[in-house]
């Protein structure tokens, strides 16, 4: 016989007081055994909690200064022998203007005493190279600009805005470290004269990638992850919701539709990255899709989300009582009708729960869109599903590998907005399963 | 003729189609007088009619646009001058691409003046597709109006179109049913077909034992070294090695965390502890991947260094631990299902005979939903062979062959992503080497599906 405590007694036969005696000694060992495992559970739970909370600590931490950005009041005149110099205002010409050089020489403007040529050119390097675009823009889309002069504030190079961000201290100490003392000696004029300041950082969101972190955004990437899931869930929803109600409803119980099941069954746990090897196979090499447009990515992640969509919508469909639809064939509905008419509207908050769980899901992916090109450098923000684009996860790999330390800053930022959007689609979920769950 | 107006007529036809169909069955049950004067509601007559013209034109549009590009082009070549037909296949697709180029517009053709035998080209196929898209209005024209007539003409009271519009929609049912079927094979085709071309190039034996993993191909055929190596080894090392620490990560703290949360806390911290791990499971891989590659590894390194371990900043701890808090809401999340399912009854026999709540947990509830908690773990692995992200991020390139988790290893998944990345021709042993990988990995994450499936399907049924 053996005792819970795990020891063998060779007597069979006891009395009372005997076996009461042997379970008070064997009491203590055992509630001590009660907490240890009580602590191991607690240990666990504590584990991951502190694990969910280090790490929105680290990412938030990391990523909240990406959202302002320094920007330098300058004093810019757009010197029509500079901008326009064959006075003639054709659009070609004024896109090809020496912007630069309405940047240096309102900068010379606040420092008189540069003079060397090296010493213009560290000058020039403190305000971020991609304002000369932001300049040829605002000329282009509003050329009587030209001749007059206007205070803007513009981005400043990412060096400098790491430097001012960090406020005080060691860090700031370390940032300082990096620049030469004549660099230093104009930031310090610079802050002093108020004509730096922290301001919200929209090129963030209304820019695509650039090389400079400071010029760099995540609306390409962003509408690319729109397109993508806007083809996902047109093609996903519809086909998953009617192989859903085909396999509950109308299905006959045999051979080939249980291989259907254990297909979809096996479907949703193939890893994402094969899936795009069957993109790069199928849609780019025989189909001849192009590559990195969000089409052919909308295509593999609508067959990545199937399944997810199909289990989800058939076990919603389960959950509609046989009553119902006794009811409804009783009253002579043909079974299709049955389906449309009742079945399906019951049924679809609960399918609507899935496909929003199954976008979000596609909305995280990453590796597949690496297999079918998506992982391109873009610029432009694309117009259309088939323009060359990104996705937000993508653009996080991106920035992830970039060396500048600003991107470390401005990748958090991006990861914050995909987390953002991810709760979001969540939310709806679960407020969607709430507001419309039904007990019968 | 463009694609956009024949859609539209076809549209239009199809409607007409429609509202001629309901109008002539709501005539003859208003003749005969009574609902029941006709088989169908007057609106399933109108699909009917429609759907008799949608099919056969739909069917005409599918087939131009599969197969009209590809019948022209191939005009298009026999009419090119000999010196241009009889080019190499690489040399060929060069020139079609001007010709494409040039038809697509004057402008998007840059640099010298094209040969006037591709303008010629250029403009037959111009012709040839304006030809093809008449063709093809005039055909879904035909095909709609003659179908939608046929079915109108037919129309009458016993003409059963409920019946026949409903086994449509069944049809359309199916096909969408059988759309997962189709991915499978097509995944199958493609990994399969593609890993054939690989194994032609390097023998599979010397991919499945090859203990040299160094794809870089020489640019030259005389290069030195010419020839890369793939033996697969040292990736599945790897990948095992990785995915068993993220296994001794996420097992024993999922499973925990399942059995707390089950059977000790109360409903109101259950509902607190939950929706943190829902969290967990919900945070992408690449955001993972990022927090292992700029949080852990730096943070074991100093961690190596105060310890005096020399960690490699891509070592196999950092993505296997990361990977294994990635799984563990997987693991936890199953077992809490499976442990739920356990009956009450068999909790209440055994707290009766006097047994502690762990005691109970570790002699009665486990084993009881050991095979269910067994399938999961497998599930998990699974997912942890597949993971890409986190290692591509966090787990090195190189391909060492070690069993020391502070070096930097490769895994399957990291060597298709590096292999594929970037454009590549499509018949290099290097590029066909992804698909070999993607086939081992196909196999064996399947391989544990099957298992896990059928071991919770098999073991389930016990309390039901």
């Amino acid at each position: 016989m053996t005792m819970p405590d795990g020891t063998s007694r060779k007597t069979f036969i006891r009395t009372g007081a005997q076996t009461r005696e042997l379970v008070e000694a064997s009491l203590g060992a055992r509630r001590r055994r009660e907490l240890r495992f009580r602590l191991y559970g607690i240990l666990a739970i504590f584990a991951s909690v502190a694990f969910v909370v280090f790490f929105g600590y680290t990412i938030v931490k990391a990523g909240y200064p990406a959202f302002s950005q320094t920007f330098i009041q300058l004093e810019i005149g757009f010197d029509p022998a500079v901008v326009d110099p064959d006075g003639k205002r054709e659009r070609q010409s004024l896109a090809g203007a020496n912007y630069k050089k309405l940047v240096t020489e309102s900068l010379l403007a606040i420092f008189p005493e540069v003079t060397d040529r090296r010493a213009k050119r560290a000058l020039n390097g403190l305000v971020s190279s991609g304002v000369v675009y932001e300049l040829r823009d605002m000329v282009l889309a509003d050329p009587d600009l030209i001749g007059t002069s206007r205070k803007i504030w513009l981005p400043v190079d990412d060096e400098i805005d790491s430097y001012f961000k960090a406020a005080s201290g060691a860090a700031q100490d370390a940032a300082a470290g990096r620049f030469k003392s004549e660099e230093l000696e104009w930031i310090k004029r610079l802050q002093s004269q108020g004509l730096l300041e922290l301001r919200f950082n929209r090129i963030f969101f209304t820019a695509g990638d650039s090389r400079d972190p400071e010029m760099a955004g995540i609306l390409a990437a962003a509408k690319g992850s729109f397109f993508m899931l806007l083809v996902t869930m047109l093609l996903a929803f519809p086909a998953g919701v009617a192989a859903a109600i085909y396999l509950e409803e109308f299905a006959p119980k045999n051979r080939w539709i249980d291989l259907i099941e254990v297909n979809i069954n096996n479907l949703a746990a193939v890893p994402s990255i094969i899936f795009g090897l069957l993109g790069l196979a199928f849609f780019i090499n025989f189909l001849e899709m192009p590559r990195s447009a969000p089409l052919v990515g909308g295509l593999v992640l609508a067959l990545m989300t199937l399944p997810t969509i199909i289990i989800a919508s058939r076990s919603a469909i389960k959950a509609v009582p046989p009553s119902i639809r006794d009811a409804a064939l009783g009253l002579g509905a043909s079974r299709v009708q049955t389906v449309t008419h009742h079945v399906l509207p019951l049924a679809l908050p609960g399918m609507l729960t899935g496909a929003i769980l199954g976008m979000a899901r596609a909305l995280g992916e990453t590796a597949p869109l690496l297999m079918i090109g998506m992982v391109a450098f873009v610029v432009d923000i694309p117009q259309t599903p088939l323009d060359p684009s990104t996705a937000l996860p993508v653009q996080i790999y991106l920035w992830a590998d970039s060396p500048e330390r600003a991107f470390v800053e401005r990748t958090s930022a991006a990861i914050i907005v995909l987390m953002l959007f991810l709760l979001l689609m969540n939310a709806a979920a679960v407020w969607l399963r709430n507001r419309f769950e039904r007990r019968w | 003729m463009r694609l956009s107006t024949i859609l539209l007529i076809y549209a239009a036809i199809l409607f007409a189609g429609f509202l001629a169909g309901r109008h002539k069955a709501a005539l003859i049950r208003n003749r005969s007088g009574s609902a029941s004067g006709i088989h169908s509601l007057p609106a399933y007559h109108g699909y009917n009619v429609m759907l008799w013209g949608a099919i056969p034109a739909l069917l005409a549009i599918v087939g131009y646009l599969a197969f009209g590009e590809s019948l022209i082009i191939s005009n298009v070549v026999d009419s090119l001058p000999e010196a241009l037909r009889t080019l190499p296949e690489p040399q060929l697709n060069l020139v079609l691409n001007d010709v494409r180029n040039l038809a697509a517009g004057p402008d998007s053709i840059a640099g010298a003046v094209p040969d006037s035998a591709i303008v010629d080209a250029a403009g037959r196929l111009l012709d040839l597709r304006n030809l093809g898209t008449i063709f093809l209005g005039i055909a879904v024209i035909l095909l709609a109006a003659t179908g939608c007539g046929f079915a109108w003409y037919r129309l009458d009271a016993d003409s059963r179109a409920r019946n026949q519009v409903e086994s449509v929609i069944v049809a359309c049912l199916f096909i969408a049913a059988a759309v997962a079927v189709l991915t499978t094979l097509g995944i199958v085709f493609s990994v399969v077909f593609e890993a054939a071309r690989f194994f032609a190039k390097v023998p599979i034996t010397e991919f499945l034992f090859g203990l040299k993993w160094s794809p870089q191909m020489a640019i030259r055929a005389d290069q030195v070294g010419s020839s890369g190596s793939f033996g697969a080894v040292p990736l599945f090392a790897g990948t095992l090695m990785i995915s068993g620490i993220a296994m001794l990560v996420a097992v024993p703290i999922g499973l925990l965390v399942a059995i707390y949360t089950a059977e000790y806390l109360s409903p109101r911290a259950r509902m607190l502890v939950k929706p943190l791990l829902e969290l967990l499971a919900g945070i992408p891989t690449v955001v993972y991947g990022f927090f292992a590659a700029l949080t852990v590894a730096p943070l074991l390194r100093s961690v190596g260094i105060d310890m005096g371990f020399e960690i490699s900043s891509e070592s196999a701890l950092g993505a296997g631990l990361v990977m294994g808090i990635m799984i563990l809401p997987f693991v936890s999340s199953i077992s809490d299902d499976v442990i739920n399912a356990v009956p009450q009854g068999l909790r209440d026999g055994s707290y009766g005979l006097g047994a502690t709540k762990s005691e109970t947990i570790k002699r009665v509830i486990l084993p009881a939903a050991l095979p269910g908690i067994v399938g999961g773990i497998l599930l998990a692995v699974s997912r942890a062979i597949g993971e890409t992200m986190i290692v591509v991020m966090a787990a090195g390139l190189a391909a060492n062959l070690t069993a020391n988790p502070l070096q930097a290893v490769t895994t399957v998944t990291v060597q298709i992503v590096t292999l594929l990345v970037g454009d590549q021709e499509f018949d290099s042993p290097k590029t066909l080497a992804a698909f070999g990988l993607g086939l081992t990995l196909f196999v064996v994450t399947l391989t544990l599906n099957v298992i896990a499936l059928e071991v919770v399907r098999r073991f389930r049924e016990q309390y039901d």
